[in-house]
């Protein structure tokens, strides 16, 4: 079996008292979207900042094309391909989109006239055809998402993370941008996405990590991973596993 | 190639007032506005296009107008020569001083005290040290010749000067139009964006910081050639500093012409305040520092900004104004 692009290796990242990050192991492949969920303050983001470079892990490696890249800076990172989006979409303000997609089209590209017409073709993929020379600080909630993913798209990555490109989207922007990210694993990325919103997981993602207090409790296809009783417990509480499964059975007995 | 026409159309401009005027008074007046828009077109760089507000580019300026200086008095170097490592010696003073801050990683306020500090450490320096003439500063050999880089009319002078303007100003649109550039207003925007995208942040900002240094370091070194004297005061004073970051926030921040037509703006208001008023001591910086704030307030994209603004406004009541016309007429 072809070793996965990227493989995280028994990862972990403290922050004085607090491990964030507890010995986690992740693999993402080429042309696949890899989902990675859990509850909140489970350090999904964290693992994605330690992927991305932005945190160095206190234990563990990162290896990516077969090479190990843990702690490397980000823009070297972003160089061999790794690019990432934020939770929080940080985009320049000031620029027009247009120009904001141009930052990450100039990364392979040295050309203005070159990074320009990239620019545009992304823009146009993702839906923002049309608003190209408007400003960045002028677009809706779900503009702002769409020009999170063009910016990492226009540099052409390999492995991208989407850090919840689906929060705060009504369910008909989440329709509308659904075929976006599912174009993306046929393009040959590596899609790795932290999503809540599970019924983008469940139609999206072939396989599927859950991240709960900092440790992966399940891995495996989207519905594996729903019906496994330690991630429903992550979710709901201690005991939430036998309820379920009880009232399961009385739904099911005649 | 359209954003040059409008560089060469200002210059030829300025170009042509010695055809007109021919009085020392306006000459002295237009060489000392440029070497502030030169020097402000060095901070424009990495503050305007970069974000990264120093307040001690006299470090740059005092370095580029002493090692000229010293050169020429200490060591009896070619004025031409001396010139160019003036500049040099600026630009390495930016790589070290942009080396430092930023691979501490300082932003905002603390990059601004930092270089505030080095320019004060440097002036305190200049003040003390032997070569640089101590408390008394330093003469250079008055020789109206041109291989000593001096010339009997001020208006050849003021060539220079304009030279180097335009030059500074072409930069600045070949960067506007550049990879690094783009990158490098990226990071004014958002470092981490920036920096997610493969911008190597650490190196475009100290690539920046050199080219901006280079830039104020050749005023320094014009004002030496054209007054012949320096001293610490002058060469490294906050003076400089504070000129040198005003002039492109009143013209227009991060604009091709925003230190040109700040700098023209305010010694214009300052050398009328004086005619008006007598020579009152201190009255140019509260004309500054009342500029600023009504420019702040009113017009933060400066001058330039506050223009396009306008031409804009106008353009679109302009076409709203006719797409009306046509409706009623259709």
């Amino acid at each position: 079996m072809v070793e996965p692009l990227l493989s995280v290796e028994r990862v972990s990242c403290r922050f004085g008292g607090l491990l964030a990050v507890n010995a986690a192991s992740l693999s993402a492949r080429t042309a696949e979207i890899t989902a990675l969920i859990g509850p909140n303050g489970a350090g999904k983001t964290t693992l994605f900042a330690i992927i991305s470079g932005f945190l160095k892990p206190t234990a563990g490696r990162v290896r990516y094309g077969g090479q190990d890249v843990t702690g490397e800076a980000p823009h070297r990172l972003a160089r061999r391909g790794i690019v990432r989006t934020f939770q929080i979409v940080q985009p320049f303000a000031g620029l027009s989109v247009r120009d904001n997609i141009l930052v990450g089209a100039h990364l392979r590209n040295r050309t203005r006239a070159g990074a320009l017409a990239i620019a545009e073709d992304v823009g146009r993929e993702v839906g923002l055809g049309d608003i190209l020379g408007r400003p960045a600080h002028a677009l809706t909630v779900a503009g702002r998402k769409r020009l999170e993913l063009a910016r990492a798209l226009a540099t052409d990555p390999r492995l991208l993370l989407l850090d919840e490109v689906l929060a705060g989207l009504n369910p008909s922007e989440i329709r509308d941008i659904l075929p976006v990210i599912r174009a993306l694993c046929t393009r040959g990325i590596a899609v790795v996405m932290i999503e809540h919103v599970m019924q983008a997981v469940m139609s999206l993602a072939e396989r599927v990590f859950v991240l709960a207090e900092g440790r992966i409790i399940a891995e495996g296809t989207p519905v594996e991973v729903t019906t496994d009783p330690a991630v429903m417990e992550a979710y709901l509480g201690q005991g939430a596993a036998a309820k379920v499964r009880s009232t399961d059975v009385n739904q099911t007995a005649p | 190639m359209k954003g040059l026409l409008s560089i060469a159309v200002a210059v030829a401009a300025l170009a042509a007032v010695p055809l007109v005027v021919h009085s020392n008074v306006v000459f002295n007046f237009l060489a000392a506005t440029l070497v502030i828009a030169l020097a402000g077109q060095g901070w424009n760089i990495l503050g305007g296009y970069g974000g990264q507000y120093s307040f001690g580019h006299a470090a740059f300026f005092g370095t580029g107008a002493f090692m000229n200086a010293i050169l020429q008095v200490q060591y009896d170097v070619n004025a031409w020569i001396s010139f160019a490592v003036g500049i040099a010696a600026g630009a390495i003073v930016g790589a070290i001083i942009g080396g430092l801050a930023f691979r501490a990683g300082l932003r905002s306020s603390y990059f601004a005290l930092v270089t505030l500090a080095f320019a004060e450490v440097l002036r305190i320096l200049a003040s003390i040290a032997p070569i640089t003439g101590a408390g008394v500063g330093l003469l250079v050999k008055l020789d109206l010749r041109v291989q000593s880089f001096q010339f009997h009319s001020r208006a050849a002078f003021y060539f220079v000067i304009l030279a180097l303007v335009a030059l500074a100003l072409v930069i600045a649109r070949f960067l506007e139009r550049s990879r690094f550039g783009t990158w490098l207003i990226a990071v004014r925007e958002n470092e981490d964006a920036a920096m997610a995208l493969g911008v190597d942040t650490f190196a475009i900002k100290l690539a920046a910081m050199v080219l901006s240094a280079t830039i104020t370091a050749a005023a320094g070194c014009f004002y030496v050639q054209y007054f012949l004297f320096i001293d610490s005061g002058i060469a490294y004073g906050t003076w400089i500093s504070i000129e040198a970051l005003l002039t492109p926030i009143i013209g227009g921040v991060g604009s091709v012409f925003g230190a040109l037509v700040g700098a023209l703006a305010v010694k214009s208001l300052g050398e009328g305040a004086k005619l008006v008023t007598g020579d009152v001591p201190g009255l140019d910086l509260m004309i500054y520092g009342a500029v600023l704030i009504l420019v702040i307030r009113f017009a933060p994209r400066g001058i330039v900004g506050a223009f396009a603004d306008t031409r804009e406004r106008v353009a679109r009541r302009f076409i709203a104004g006719t797409s009306v016309r046509e409706a009623i007429r259709g």
